[in-house]
C-alpha cells in the first residue's frame, strides 16, 4: 500500500482524480457522455481533443528537459507549420484534394524537423545554452510565419484539412487517436530502445556518459528535433481546428504550458529521469483546470493567474529546501530521502568545488 | 604560546560518509604550518571548516580562546581569516584593483572612489612584486597572475590567519619564490599561515610545522625539521593492512609476453610529459605516484578521456587515435575514474542501468539488450563482484563507495575489455572491499586482461602490480619489475626531490 | 626574478593606448559593435531614403517611441548581469498600466496611483527574486510565474482597455521640451533618468559591484564574502519596478491602460540588452549598451516603416542579430575558457 503513494505518478493522478470528482460533482454533465451521430460529445471528449497540440508538444518538451535543456521555440514553430501548410493548401486549385492536404501537411512537419534541426545544432555542437539558443528561433519563427502568409491570417475552406483537427474516427475525435499515436511512439521509442535510458544518462550525469562512451551530442541533438517536428504536428492541429494560420496567436505561451505540463508530471528540471505517462497525465490537468475555470465562469483570459499559484507551488514543493526539510521529517520514506538529500549535497559540493 | 586558532574533535559528514573523522588542529601566531595528505584526506574540508564554508557537524573551533562558529566565509573574514581557494576563486569580468578590495572598497560619500581604489591595489601588487595595471581586466592575464591578484586580497585585509590552498601549483619558480618572501613577511609580522601544497620541496623550505591526515582521520602532527620527508610520505600514505592473496609475479621483468597497449613520448599539457608505456597481456602495471604527479593525467591520456598533446599509441601493433573515451573502449580499453561521484556513477539511475549503461551505448541506441538479458547481465555481475545490496533497482548512488566502484568496474568489465585502467579504484572504501578489488584485478590478469592500477599506496602497488612505474612532476621517473623494488625503495622514489640537478 | 624583472621591463618599455584600453575596456567591444551596428543603420537608411531619416522629427521620436522598452531593458540588464533573466517584464508593464489606469478611472488621485503601480510591479520581482534565491528555481521558471501572474492580474483589473483621463498622466506624453526642431518628452526624460541612476548604481555602489561579482561567478562572490543573496533578490525587484515604470511610461504614450499591452515585449527586452553588448551568462555588460540596444531596436523598426517593408521582418532580423550576438559571445567565452 505505500509503495503506491510513493509511486511518483502517485500526487499528479491524485491531482487529476480530484479536478475530476470535482468537476462531476459541481457539474454532472462534466462526465456524461452523449451519442450523437455514432459520435462521442461531452466534456471530457471536448478535454481530449482539445488537449491534442499541448500534448504534442510537451512529449517533446519532455525528451529534451530530460537531457538537461529547454525548447521555447515550440509555439513559433508551430505559427510556421501552420503557415507553410495553409499557404500550401491555399496556393493550390483544389484545397479539398486529400492530396493536397497531404502534401501540405507533409511538408509543413519536414519544415519544423529541419527547425528544430537548427536548435539542436546550436545546442549540441555549437555549446549554446538551451534557453538562448530557443530564444532566437522563438523571436525570429512568428517573423518567419508572418512573412509566408504575407502579414495575413489565412484561412481555408478544405474539408480534409479540417478534419484532423474536428473530424472523428469511429466514435472519437481524430486528434484524440493523433495524440495517443504520438504517446504511443514516444513511450515505445524511449522505452523499448536504449534511447530513454542514455537520455537520462546524458541529463543525470553528462561527463560520466561520456566516460561510458554514451553519445550525448547525437541524443541532445535528435531531442530537439523530436521537439521541432512534434511542434510542427501541433501547429497543424492549432491551424486546421481555427482553418486558419494566424501566425500571431498560434502557440502562444504553448512553451509554458509545455513546461508546466513536464514539471506536473514529475520529471524535474534538472534533467534526468523523465516520465511520460507523468506528462499525459500533466497535460490533462492543465486542460481539465482550464476547463474547470472557463466553467466557474472567470474569465479564459484570468486563467493564467491561477497557474501562476499552480507554477509556484510545484516548483516550491520540488525545490531542495522543502525536500530537504520533508526528507528530514519522514522516516519512512528515508531511501528516496536520502538519494535526494546525497544528490542535492553532491551539487552544492560540486558547486563548492568549482 | 597559546594557539591562535584551535581546532578539536572536528568531524564532518557527508551523508553516510566522514570527510573528517574526530581531527584536531591548531595554528600558532607566526608559524606556517602545512596540511599534508593524499587525495580525500580531508584536507580541503578541513580548511572549509576553518573558513566558514563548511559548518561542522562535531567539534569545537578556538580563536584565541574563544569559542567560535562561523556561518559563512564572510563572518570567518571579519574575525581575520583570509583564505585563497585551490580553485582559482577570482572574476575575471572583474578590474584586478576590484579583485583585490571588492567588498571593501574605498568609498566617498557612499560612492566606490576608483582612483583609490586602484592606488592602494597598486601598492599591495607591488608588494608582491606584482607591476601589473590594476585597471585591467582579471580575465586578460595569466593563470599564474589571476592566483598571485586572489593572494593580494586575501593579505589586502588585516589578516590574522592566512589559509592558502595549494597556491604554488600554476606558478613558475620566480612566482614561488617572490610568494615565499611575503610569506616571510608575513610570519614575521605574527600572521598565522597554513600552507596546503603537495610539492614536498616547498613543504620543507616554508613550513615550520606539518599536520598530517589520512583517510578524513588525523596522523599526528610534527616539527618539520624533526621529521624526514621520508617519514612524511610514510604517514601520508599509511601501511596497508589488509590480507591480500600473494599474487605470483613473474620473476622476469619486462613484458616479452605481447605488448597491447604501448605508448611512446605520451604528453598531455600541464599533467605528463613524453611518457612510455609497455603494457604485456595479462600484466598488471602499478603506478604509483602522489597527488598531482601526473599519475590521473597519464591514465586519460592513454584512454581518450583526454586528447594528447604528443605522442603516439598503438595497440597491439597498431597506431591509434584516441579522441574519446568512446574511441577508447572500440578499442578495447576502458577507464575508471578517480572521482566515481563525478565522472562514474550516474547516481539516480539504478544499479541494473549503471552496470549496463557503457554496453549499451556500445551496441548503439536502437539495439537494446533485452530486458531479461539485462537483468540476467547485471544480476551476475552484482553476483561475481558481491555489490551490496543485491537490489538491482535501487539507485546507484545511494550504495556506499566500495560498492559504487564495484558497479563502475562492472560496467566497464561488461564491455570485456582488453586494457583495464583504474585509477585509484581503492581510494576512501572500507578494507574489506579494497581486498576483493585488489584480489579481483588480479583474476582478471591471470586471465590474460591487462591492468593499468594507480594507486597512491604503495604496498597496494607492490602487490598488485607485475611491474611499477613510478610519476613523479608529471614524468614516469622509474619502470621496474615490482619484485625488485620494497615498499621503501618505491617510497624513496615517490618522495624523492630530483637530485641530479635537471 | 627573471620573469618579473621582464615583466617589469616589458611594462615599462610603454604599452601602447591601444594596449591598455583593451587590457581595461575589452568587455565593451560587443557595445561598440552596437554602436557601429547603430551608425550602419543610420547612415544606410539616411542614404537609402535620400536625406529623409536622420532628422531630429525622427531621431527625437526614436526616444518617445521606445521609452518605455528602453525603462524595460534597463531592468533586464540588472537581471541578465546576474547571469539571470526575466520573463515577467511584458506581462508586469501590462498589469501596472491597467492598475493605474483603473485607480485613476476611479477617482484615486495620481500621487497614490502612480506609487501603486511602482509597487505592483516591484512586488512581482520580489517574488520572482525569493523563488529563485532561496528556493532555488531557475530564473526561468520563476520569472514564468511572474509572467502568468503579471498577465492573469492583469485582466483581473479589467478586461478591456481602460482611458486614462488625469492630466498629469497625459503631461507626461504631451509636454515637448523643445530645442530647434528636436524635442524630448517627461517620458524620454524618465527613461533617460532610469539608465542614468542604473549607470551609477552599477558602477559606483557596492550593491552594483556585487551584481557583476555573481555574473562572474557567484561561488567566488560568496567566499569573497559580498552579499550575494540580497543583491540577487534585488535585481529582479529592479526589475520589476522597471516593469512597473514602463508600465506608467507606455500608459502615458497611449493614453490607456490595455491589459493585452505587452505580450513578447520581454523578448525584445532581452534582445535588445544582449545587442547592447550584455552577455547573457552575466557578468559583462553596460546599460548603456542596452540603450543603444534599444535604438539599434527602435532604428530597424522605423526603417521598416519607412520602407513600408512588413513587419514581420523586424522579428527576423533581431533574431538573426541576436544569434549574431549569442555566437559572438560564445566564441568570446570559448576563447577565454582556453585561456585558462
Amino acid at each position: 500500500m505505500r509503495s503506491i503513494w510513493r509511486h511518483r505518478l502517485f500526487w499528479p493522478v491524485v491531482a487529476l482524480l480530484t479536478l475530476i470528482a470535482v468537476n462531476s460533482i459541481a457539474r454532472p454533465n462534466f462526465i456524461k457522455l452523449r451519442v450523437r451521430d455514432g459520435e462521442l460529445f461531452g466534456a471530457i471528449i471536448t478535454i481530449l481533443r482539445d488537449s491534442a497540440p499541448l500534448m504534442l508538444v510537451a512529449l517533446g518538451m519532455t525528451i529534451v528537459i530530460a537531457t538537461r535543456g529547454i525548447d521555447l521555440s515550440v509555439g513559433a514553430i508551430m505559427a510556421v507549420s501552420g503557415a507553410v501548410a495553409l499557404t500550401i493548401i491555399d496556393g493550390s486549385d483544389d484545397p479539398g484534394n486529400l492530396a493536397t492536404v497531404l502534401i501540405a501537411v507533409v511538408v509543413a512537419i519536414l519544415v519544423s524537423m529541419v527547425l528544430g534541426v537548427w536548435n539542436g545544432f546550436l545546442v549540441s555542437v555549437l555549446g549554446i545554452q538551451p534557453i538562448i539558443a530557443t530564444l532566437v528561433l522563438m523571436l525570429a519563427g512568428r517573423g518567419v510565419a508572418l512573412l509566408i502568409t504575407g502579414g495575413f491570417i489565412t484561412t481555408v475552406n478544405s474539408e480534409p484539412f479540417s478534419y484532423i483537427a474536428t473530424g472523428y474516427l469511429f466514435v472519437l475525435p481524430f486528434a484524440f487517436f493523433i495524440s495517443v499515436a504520438a504517446i504511443t511512439v514516444i513511450g515505445l521509442v524511449e522505452r523499448r530502445t536504449a534511447l530513454g535510458v542514455l537520455t537520462e544518462a546524458v541529463g543525470i550525469n553528462p561527463e560520466a556518459s561520456r566516460l561510458a562512451g554514451v553519445r550525448s551530442r547525437g541524443i541532445i541533438w535528435g531531442a530537439y528535433i523530436v521537439s521541432g517536428t512534434l511542434a510542427g504536428l501541433a501547429g497543424i492541429l492549432y491551424a486546421s481546428n481555427i482553418r486558419a494560420a494566424d501566425a500571431n496567436a498560434a502557440g502562444v505561451f504553448i512553451e509554458l504550458y509545455a513546461i508546466l505540463a513536464v514539471v506536473l508530471g514529475g520529471t524535474s528540471l534538472n534533467g534526468g529521469k523523465f516520465s511520460i505517462a507523468g506528462t499525459v497525465i500533466g497535460v490533462l490537468i492543465i486542460q481539465t483546470l482550464d476547463s474547470t475555470i472557463l466553467f466557474l465562469g472567470v474569465p479564459s483570459a484570468q486563467s493564467p493567474v491561477f497557474f501562476a499559484v499552480v507554477v509556484v507551488v510545484v516548483v516550491v514543493v520540488q525545490s531542495p529546501r522543502i525536500r530537504n526539510a520533508l526528507g528530514r521529517m519522514s522516516r519512512s520514506r528515508k531511501p528516496k530521502a536520502a538519494v535526494a538529500a546525497a544528490v542535492v549535497e553532491d551539487k552544492q559540493k560540486a558547486e563548492v568545488g568549482r | 604560546m597559546r594557539p591562535l586558532l584551535e581546532l578539536t574533535g572536528a568531524t564532518v559528514r557527508f551523508g553516510a560518509d566522514a570527510a573528517l573523522d574526530r581531527v584536531d588542529f591548531r595554528l600558532f601566531p607566526g608559524e606556517v604550518h602545512s596540511l599534508m595528505g593524499e587525495n580525500g584526506a580531508g584536507k580541503s574540508t578541513l580548511i572549509k571548516a576553518i573558513t566558514g564554508a563548511l559548518p561542522l557537524d562535531e567539534g569545537e573551533l578556538r580563536l584565541e580562546g574563544d569559542h567560535v562558529a562561523f556561518a559563512s566565509p564572510h563572518e570567518a573574514q571579519a574575525a581575520g581569516i583570509s583564505t585563497v581557494y585551490q580553485e582559482i576563486e577570482v572574476l575575471p569580468n572583474l578590474s584586478v584593483a576590484e579583485n583585490i578590495c571588492l567588498g571593501r572598497e574605498p568609498r566617498r560619500g557612499g560612492v566606490i572612489s576608483t582612483r583609490l581604489m586602484q592606488a592602494r591595489a597598486r601598492e599591495i601588487l607591488l608588494d608582491l612584486g606584482l607591476d601589473i595595471d590594476p585597471a585591467s581586466m582579471l580575465g586578460q592575464h595569466s593563470v599564474a597572475v589571476q592566483q598571485l591578484v586572489a593572494i593580494a586580497r586575501a593579505i589586502s585585509t588585516d589578516v590574522r590567519i592566512l589559509v592558502l590552498d595549494e597556491p604554488t601549483s600554476s606558478l613558475d619558480l620566480d612566482e614561488v619564490g617572490e610568494l615565499f618572501r611575503v610569506i616571510r613577511d608575513l610570519k614575521s609580522r605574527g600572521v598565522a599561515i597554513l600552507f596546503v601544497s603537495h610539492f614536498l620541496d616547498q613543504v620543507y623550505e616554508i613550513c615550520d610545522r606539518v599536520t598530517v591526515l589520512r583517510d578524513g582521520a588525523f596522523v599526528g602532527e610534527y616539527l618539520t625539521t624533526e621529521l624526514l620527508r621520508i617519514d612524511l610520505v610514510q604517514k601520508m600514505l599509511g601501511r596497508d593492512v589488509a590480507d591480500l592473496k600473494e599474487r605470483d609475479h613473474p620473476d622476469d621483468a619486462g613484458p616479452e609476453a605481447a605488448v597491447v597497449l604501448r605508448a611512446r613520448g605520451v604528453t598531455a599539457r600541464h599533467g605528463i610529459a613524453d611518457a612510455d608505456v609497455d603494457l604485456g597481456e595479462g600484466e598488471v602495471l602499478g603506478v604509483a605516484g602522489l597527488l598531482g604527479s601526473g599519475r590521473t593525467s597519464l591514465a586519460r591520456a592513454l584512454t581518450g578521456v583526454t586528447r594528447t598533446d604528443a605522442g603516439t599509441i598503438s595497440v597491439e601493433g597498431e597506431d591509434v587515435h584516441l579522441d574519446s573515451p568512446r574511441r577508447g573502449m572500440a578499442l578495447g580499453i576502458v577507464y575508471s575514474s578517480e572521482d566515481r561521484r563525478r565522472d562514474g556513477i550516474v547516481a539516480e539511475l539504478s544499479v541494473l542501468d549503471n552496470i549496463t549503461l557503457a554496453l549499451q551505448s556500445e551496441r548503439g541506441v536502437l539495439r537494446q539488450i533485452p530486458a531479461a538479458r539485462r537483468r540476467e547481465l547485471a544480476a551476475s555481475w552484482v553476483e561475481a563482484l558481491d555489490i551490496r545490496p543485491p537490489d538491482l533497482d535501487r539507485p546507484a548512488g545511494t550504495l556506499s563507495g566500495g560498492n559504487q566502484q564495484k558497479v563502475l568496474l562492472a560496467r566497464l568489465l561488461a564491455l570485456s575489455p582488453r586494457v583495464l585502467v583504474l585509477d585509484e579504484p581503492t581510494r576512501g572504501i572500507d578494507v574489506g572491499a579494497k581486498v576483493e578489488i585488489q584480489n579481483l584485478v588480479g583474476e582478471l590478469a591471470d586471465n590474460g586482461m591487462s591492468v593499468i592500477f594507480i594507486s597512491a599506496e604503495l604496498e597496494e602497488v607492490l602487490r598488485v602490480g607485475d611491474r611499477v612505474a613510478v610519476v613523479r612532476d608529471g614524468r614516469i621517473v622509474r619502470t621496474a619489475p615490482a619484485g625488485l623494488l620494497t615498499a621503501d625503495s618505491l617510497l624513496a622514489l615517490v618522495a624523492q626531490p630530483d637530485e641530479d640537478g635537471e | 626574478m627573471t620573469a618579473m624583472a621582464t615583466r617589469t621591463e616589458s611594462r615599462e618599455s610603454g604599452p601602447s593606448f591601444l594596449q591598455t584600453f583593451v587590457s581595461r575596456h575589452g568587455s565593451m567591444m560587443p557595445t561598440f559593435a552596437a554602436v557601429a551596428i547603430l551608425l550602419v543603420l543610420f547612415v544606410g537608411a539616411e542614404i537609402f531614403l535620400r536625406g529623409d531619416f536622420i532628422t531630429p522629427r525622427n531621431i527625437s521620436a526614436l526616444l518617445l517611441d521606445n521609452a518605455y522598452l528602453l525603462v524595460l531593458a534597463v531592468g533586464m540588464t540588472f537581471v541578465i548581469l546576474t547571469g539571470g533573466i526575466d520573463l515577467s517584464v511584458g506581462s508586469v508593464m501590462a498589469f501596472s498600466g491597467i492598475l493605474g489606469a483603473k485607480l485613476l478611472a476611479e477617482g484615486v488621485p495620481a500621487f497614490v496611483a502612480v506609487p501603486a503601480m511602482l509597487l505592483g510591479g516591484a512586488a512581482i520581482g520580489l517574488m520572482i527574486g525569493i523563488l529563485v534565491q532561496y528556493f532555488n528555481v531557475q530564473p526561468f521558471i520563476a520569472s514564468l510565474a511572474g509572467l502568468f501572474l503579471g498577465r492573469g492580474l492583469a485582466y483581473v483589473v479589467s478586461l478591456s482597455s481602460i482611458k486614462v483621463e488625469e492630466p498629469g498622466i497625459l503631461w507626461l506624453q504631451s509636454t515637448r521640451i523643445r530645442l530647434g526642431d528636436w524635442y524630448i518628452t517627461p517620458t524620454g526624460l524618465i527613461a533617460l533618468g532610469a539608465v542614468a541612476v542604473a549607470a551609477f548604481v552599477l558602477h559606483l555602489t557596492r550593491f552594483g559591484r556585487t551584481i557583476y561579482a555573481i555574473g562572474g561567478s557567484e561561488q567566488s562572490a560568496r567566499l569573497m564574502g559580498l552579499k550575494v543573496a540580497r543583491a540577487k533578490v534585488m535585481a529582479y525587484v529592479i526589475s520589476g519596478l522597471c516593469g512597473g515604470l514602463a508600465g506608467l511610461v507606455l500608459t502615458a504614450y497611449s493614453g490607456a491602460g490595455y491589459p493585452r499591452n505587452g505580450i513578447g515585449t520581454e523578448l525584445d527586452a532581452i534582445a535588445a540588452v544582449v545587442i547592447g553588448g550584455t552577455i547573457l551568462t552575466g557578468g559583462r555588460g553596460y546599460v548603456i549598451g542596452s540603450m543603444i540596444g534599444v535604438f539599434v531596436y527602435g532604428t530597424i523598426k522605423t526603417i521598416i516603416s519607412f520602407m513600408g517593408a512588413e513587419q514581420s521582418w523586424m522579428q527576423i532580423i533581431v533574431g538573426a542579430l541576436l544569434l549574431l550576438f549569442i555566437v559572438v559571445q560564445r566564441a568570446i567565452v570559448a576563447r577565454s575558457e582556453g585561456r585558462r
